[in-house]
């Protein structure tokens, strides 16, 4: 483990009365730096965290944020529950498709996007709304899904999946 | 409409929230303050019991019986704030979280103190990243200033608030997975009992309680148990956060008093129906619970009107849909939902939620055929009732209650090779 990789592992522990609670969090903070969760960070937590690499890598499997290949630089991600379905989840979800040339799931050739759509996202009244890189975005239709690929393929995000 | 004065969205919109001093000017934290000063936590816990809040999480299980169940055996006890809102339909947490954390903060520190808890964890959903951040800072705010932490009020009481961010799991909201999760593991459910009162977070005795049930307890510490229980019906009293989507006007959250009927929340809160458009199916508490319709209309929105109608009032998502929309796609956006956040522990939630959505979605694409119509009809009690958490038993309510009463429209799917609105649809446009 790197140094900053134990100190953060530490603070991490010092939060909570049993080490193996810091293992998630550790794994978003190492997501946050390497863009996904490394066999390397999966070794590093199950140290810290006192278990087997298997094990580990079993719990990370469980979560659908932590990601086990890597991802775009931007993750997009819309909704397809039956608030957004209900207010043109479908429409958006096509058109966002053929925009990024993208299916459900793919990250881009160039490593500049991966496509996903996802369940309920907890704001149904401002449907259809997605997130990208965990960044809400609220009543999207094609036309503004147009402008918001504008404004993120002029930026180069520090991270894809910030830990906090 | 005109007397009920809303308490759990006050201000919400209007002014900011998140500004500590905005929230101490509208009288925050004053319930605190009476709390630790005036009250011993047995006469808080005292109140909350005689105020007959039942949790908002989506059962519905009354708040006060539930802290009375912790053992008085000298082990820590915890205190867990379920903000892990995933439920579809659902996004009243979500919107408390970001817009009134102070709120969330009061509640905690005044709960813990009743239930005499050691620690508290908060348990953000993982998508809630800028609510994270939100709620991160209102926290150092609030421990800066003495309402956090170390010797609050300056009294004796020091409480911490740990933040626990979820990782993407909508099984995680259950509170024995969102235990697990805590501790560092995947999100499984427990079997109980025995129950989080007894063996809950790191085996200790602990509560889970919901971001608005928590957000109920200053004011009915401010205004009294007696002002809470006298909102709404007597068994299940106090203002409600309902959240209104789909085919209505005005979608929002919107704070009623428990048991207005449903046709007051849909046309004078949510603004009515799109113009033009009848209705046809309402979910009245979540992706989970099963729909109502248009003769339904007088029910009375609480837990036990609602139960009353085999349905839910569950987590008060309020989905509305109207006659374009095709029930077997409604169906499918449901079914899929389950089957991907099924935590895969119990077979027939997880082999029963795959088969479905295949069934369904065989149906949607116009290649079902009658022997699916006939399992869909048939495989409820095989599904329902048979895991050990309510994930399994939410994968056929909506889709049972609408296909007891659209036979026809699945049917067309299957006799037409396809959706009969959609080509109704299309013959329209041309």
């Amino acid at each position: 483990m790197t140094p900053e990789r134990r100190a953060r592992a530490e603070e991490l522990i010092a939060r909570y009365p049993q080490a193996q609670s810091a293992l998630i969090p550790f794994l978003q903070f190492c997501q946050a730096q390497d863009g996904y969760v490394t066999e390397q960070a999966i070794s590093d937590g199950a140290e810290m965290a006192g278990i087997t690499p298997a094990k580990a890598r079993s719990i990370a499997s469980f979560y659908s944020l932590l990601f086990k290949e890597p991802v775009g630089k931007h993750v997009v991600q819309i909704c397809r529950t039956l608030s957004c379905m209900l207010r043109g989840a479908d429409e958006l979800q096509a058109h966002a498709r053929k925009r990024l040339g993208l299916r459900n799931g793919e990250t881009s050739a160039d490593g500049a996007f991966t496509y996903e759509e996802v369940e309920c996202l907890a704001a149904c009244d401002r449907a259809p709304c997605l997130q990208h890189n965990l960044e809400f975005h609220y009543d999207v239709t094609p036309a503004e899904f147009d402008r918001l690929l504008e404004t993120w393929a002029a930026r180069d995000p520090a991270t894809t999946m910030p830990a906090e | 409409m005109a007397t009920f004065e809303p308490v759990l969205t006050r201000g919400i919109g209007e002014i900011d929230l998140t500004d500590i001093e905005v929230y101490k000017q509208t009288g925050g934290f004053a319930s605190l303050d009476k709390a630790l000063r005036q009250m011993t936590p047995e006469a808080v816990a005292g109140e909350v019991s005689a105020s007959n809040l039942r949790g908002r999480g989506g059962a519905g299980f009354p708040t006060g019986k539930k802290w009375s169940f912790l053992p008085n055996d000298g082990r820590p006890r915890y205190l867990v704030c379920n903000c892990d809102e995933a439920e579809p339909g659902t996004f009243k947490d979500h919107m408390l979280l970001e817009a009134t954390p102070f709120s969330i903060i009061e509640g905690l520190i005044i709960s813990a103190y009743a239930i005499r808890a050691q620690k508290i964890f908060m348990y953000i959903r993982g998508e809630f990243l800028d609510g994270y951040r939100i709620f991160r800072r209102a926290l150092e705010q609030a421990t800066l200033q003495g309402y956090a932490g170390r010797r609050i009020l300056g009294t004796d009481l020091s409480m911490d608030i740990v933040m626990h961010r979820g990782a993407g799991a909508y099984i995680c909201g259950e509170e024995t997975a969102m235990l697990e999760s805590i501790e560092g593991k995947r999100g499984e459910p427990r079997l109980k009992p025995p129950f989080p009162a007894n063996a809950g977070l790191y085996g200790m005795p602990t509560v889970v309680n919901n971001v608005e049930t928590i957000c109920c307890v200053p004011p009915i510490i401010t205004r009294g148990a007696a002002w809470f229980a006298s909102i709404g019906p007597e068994k299940c009293p106090g203002p409600k956060i309902i959240s209104v989507s789909g085919h209505v006007r005005k979608p929002g959250n919107y704070e009623v008093p428990m048991g207005i009927p449903a046709r007051e929340l849909i046309d004078d809160y949510a603004g009515g129906l799109l113009p033009g458009r009848r209705l046809k199916a309402i979910q009245p508490g979540g992706g989970s619970s099963a729909a109502i319709f248009e003769e339904d209309l007088d029910t009375r929105i609480d837990f036990d009107s609602l139960a009353a109608k085999k349905t839910m009032l569950g987590s008060g998502g309020f989905v509305v849909m109207d006659d374009t929309t095709c029930m077997v796609r409604a169906s499918q956006t449901l079914v899929r939902f389950f089957e991907h956040e099924s935590c895969g522990q119990c077979t027939p939630c997880r082999e029963g939620g795959q088969w479905v959505a295949r069934m369904v979605s065989r149906l949607e694409a116009g290649e079902g055929s009658a022997s699916d119509l006939r399992v869909l009809n048939t495989i409820n009690n095989t599904i329902t009732g048979t895991n050990l958490c309510p994930l399994g038993d939410s994968i056929m309510p909506f889709l049972s209650s609408v296909l007891r009463r659209f036979p026809e429209e699945f049917e067309a799917h299957v006799r037409m090779a396809g959706c009969p609105l959609r080509a109704v649809a299309l013959g329209a446009t041309g």
